[in-house]
């Protein structure tokens, strides 16, 4: 493997590619704009951007499990969705929910990717060989 | 993980289409908990909701020939026949809730529509292996009767009771049941209200088990159930440790496993004032109407409602939400009618999340529940949160202090 390439824990299988968006909260779907896919949380770090296309780097989920699942939902039926998520702390709720949606996701992955990777970044992840690589 | 015959037999289709997705989905859950292998339930209970997503993964089961093992019972949405001839949801919501009957019915769930089961209806043993979802039903099953579930979602609850099986993880070793903060509670708990407070500590008790100190010796269900429901509204709780009151906490040391607290936190009245004021909207106003049972309304808490109203008229509307059973109970013995008589209504099989409260739109209400004042804000609902009295007195008068 190359310089650029980081080895991770597959979670939800597929593989995707898109540009980076790093978030340094949790997220709930539930308070992202379907229609837009822009997060309107208040005082949430990524408010006002929008996750569709990207791949998502987070911490991880919160809320109520009916709410996640239902915000995650309609951004996948209005296109919105992210590409793929990379996250830390993997919980039933959030976990459940991408692979239902069959987003891919996964976690485990080294602290040098966190400090390599900015926002806008081209990635791929491949949750299968459970691989991501900085393009 | 490892598979028996007979998982990897549902995996591969030969239980039909809709077993083999629920297992997939429960083989990745597993998977990336690091789970070796699956374990049979015993019980299970789904946070079923009219929302899309929640109507459109049960009827995606349903439609490929899935069907409970294991019934579940359900969380409420709203009572079809109550609103519709009210004339209180669009035909739109109407046909939702009357989609999602038909998934779930289909399905072979317990059609309860509660979402207190834990004190009614699906009540679990000390060590019984189960998957529940809903805020309060979680950590009431895991922390007050000793059973166990992690934290599940509507989703993968339904895949549980789909299999009959669940990844074995979390909170379902015994390793992962013990404490991880020390809260000790220095406020005056003197009724189950001062329970929701403490509940809605989330924030400040922060990622974890809690286990709580200074409790008094004898504790209502309804006061655990508003600590768990709350706990669930502020943060993401799946099990908490009352010492010397919880089967799994005898004692401090027992609690903790042996271990120290990671963290150590104190609770006063001041905090609990002090959470009060900030999910409450300002008091001293007139009120549009009164909401309880978020979670459902216990029949004493119903009964102590129509100890107050009795003989009496409301100024404001209120609305009092229940099991079928609570409700059956109440006509029965006669408090509905004195409810009725006061102006008030005691509906069944319904949350105050739903679209059956649009009249509520841009009101005032009052209530007892930091969770109801939560969740109907984005339908345009506010409340002013008191106890329960001051708020069944701010439902006489039309005016809360």
């Amino acid at each position: 493997m190359n310089n650029n390439t980081f080895t991770c824990h597959k979670i939800s299988e597929g593989i995707a590619e898109g540009g980076a968006l790093i978030s340094t909260d949790d997220i709930m779907f539930y308070l992202i704009d379907p229609k837009t896919g822009v997060v309107i949380e208040k005082g949430h770090a990524l408010e006002g951007k929008s996750v569709s296309g990207k791949i998502l780097i987070f911490p991880g989920g919160k809320g109520s499990s009916v709410v996640q699942a239902d915000g995650l939902y309609q951004l996948s039926i209005n296109n919105n969705s992210p590409k793929a998520m990379i996250i830390q702390n993997p919980e039933t709720v959030l976990v459940a929910s991408a692979i239902i949606m069959e987003m891919p996701m996964v976690d485990r992955l080294v602290p040098e990717f966190y400090s390599e990777i900015v926002d806008g970044d081209l990635i791929r992840v491949d949750a299968n060989n459970g691989t991501v690589t900085k393009l | 993980m490892q598979l028996t015959q007979e998982q990897m037999d549902m995996l591969n289709g030969k239980y039909g289409d809709g077993t083999a997705i629920a297992m997939k989905i429960q083989v990745g859950i597993g998977e990336s908990f690091g789970a070796t292998r699956m374990v049979p339930i015993t019980r299970a209970h789904v946070a079923l909701s009219n929302q899309e997503a929640d109507l459109w993964f049960a009827e995606k089961l349903l439609n490929a020939g899935a069907k409970c093992r294991i019934a579940p019972t359900v969380n409420p949405g709203f009572c079809l026949s109550y609103f519709k001839n009210a004339g209180m949801v669009s035909t739109e919501n109407a046909d939702l809730m009357q989609r999602t009957h038909n998934a779930y019915k289909n399905l072979g769930a317990v059609l309860s529509y509660n979402c207190t089961p834990y004190l009614g209806s699906n009540i679990p043993l000390f060590g019984e292996i189960t998957a529940f979802s809903e805020s309060s039903a979680t950590p009431y099953i895991n922390s007050v009767w000793g059973a166990r579930s992690n934290r599940e979602g509507a989703n993968s609850a339904l895949c549980a009771a789909i299999t009959g099986f669940v990844p074995e993880y979390g909170l379902l070793l015994d390793e992962n049941r013990k404490g991880d903060i020390l809260v000790e509670v220095q406020a005056d708990m003197k009724s189950d209200f001062e329970y929701q407070l403490l509940g809605y500590m989330g924030k400040k008790i922060g990622n974890g088990i809690p286990v709580f100190t200074g409790l008094p010796k004898r504790i209502s269900p309804e006061a655990l159930m508003n600590l768990g429901a709350q706990l669930n509204t502020s943060g993401a709780y799946a099990m908490y440790h009352i010492a010397g009151f919880t089967p799994e906490a005898p004692t401090l040391e027992v609690a903790f496993g042996g271990k120290e607290p990671l963290r150590r936190v104190v609770i006063t009245n001041e905090e609990l004032a002090e959470i009060l004021e900030e999910i409450s909207e300002p008091g001293n106003r007139k009120i549009d109407f009164a909401m309880f049972g978020c979670p459902h309304f216990s029949l004493n808490q119903v009964q102590e409602i129509s100890k107050l109203v009795e003989g009496k008229t409301l100024k404001a509307e209120m609305w009092i939400l229940t099991s079928s059973t609570t409700k059956e109970m109440a006509v029965r013995m006669g408090i509905d009618t004195i409810i009725e008589r006061a102006g008030g209504h005691i509906v069944e099989d319904t949350c105050p999340d739903q679209p059956c409260w649009n009249h509520l739109n841009g009101k005032i209400g009052v209530t007892e529940s930091p969770k109801c004042a939560y969740y109907p804000k984005r339908r345009g609902i506010n409340f002013v949160v008191r106890n329960l009295k001051e708020s069944v007195e701010a439902a006489l008068t039309g005016e809360v202090r």
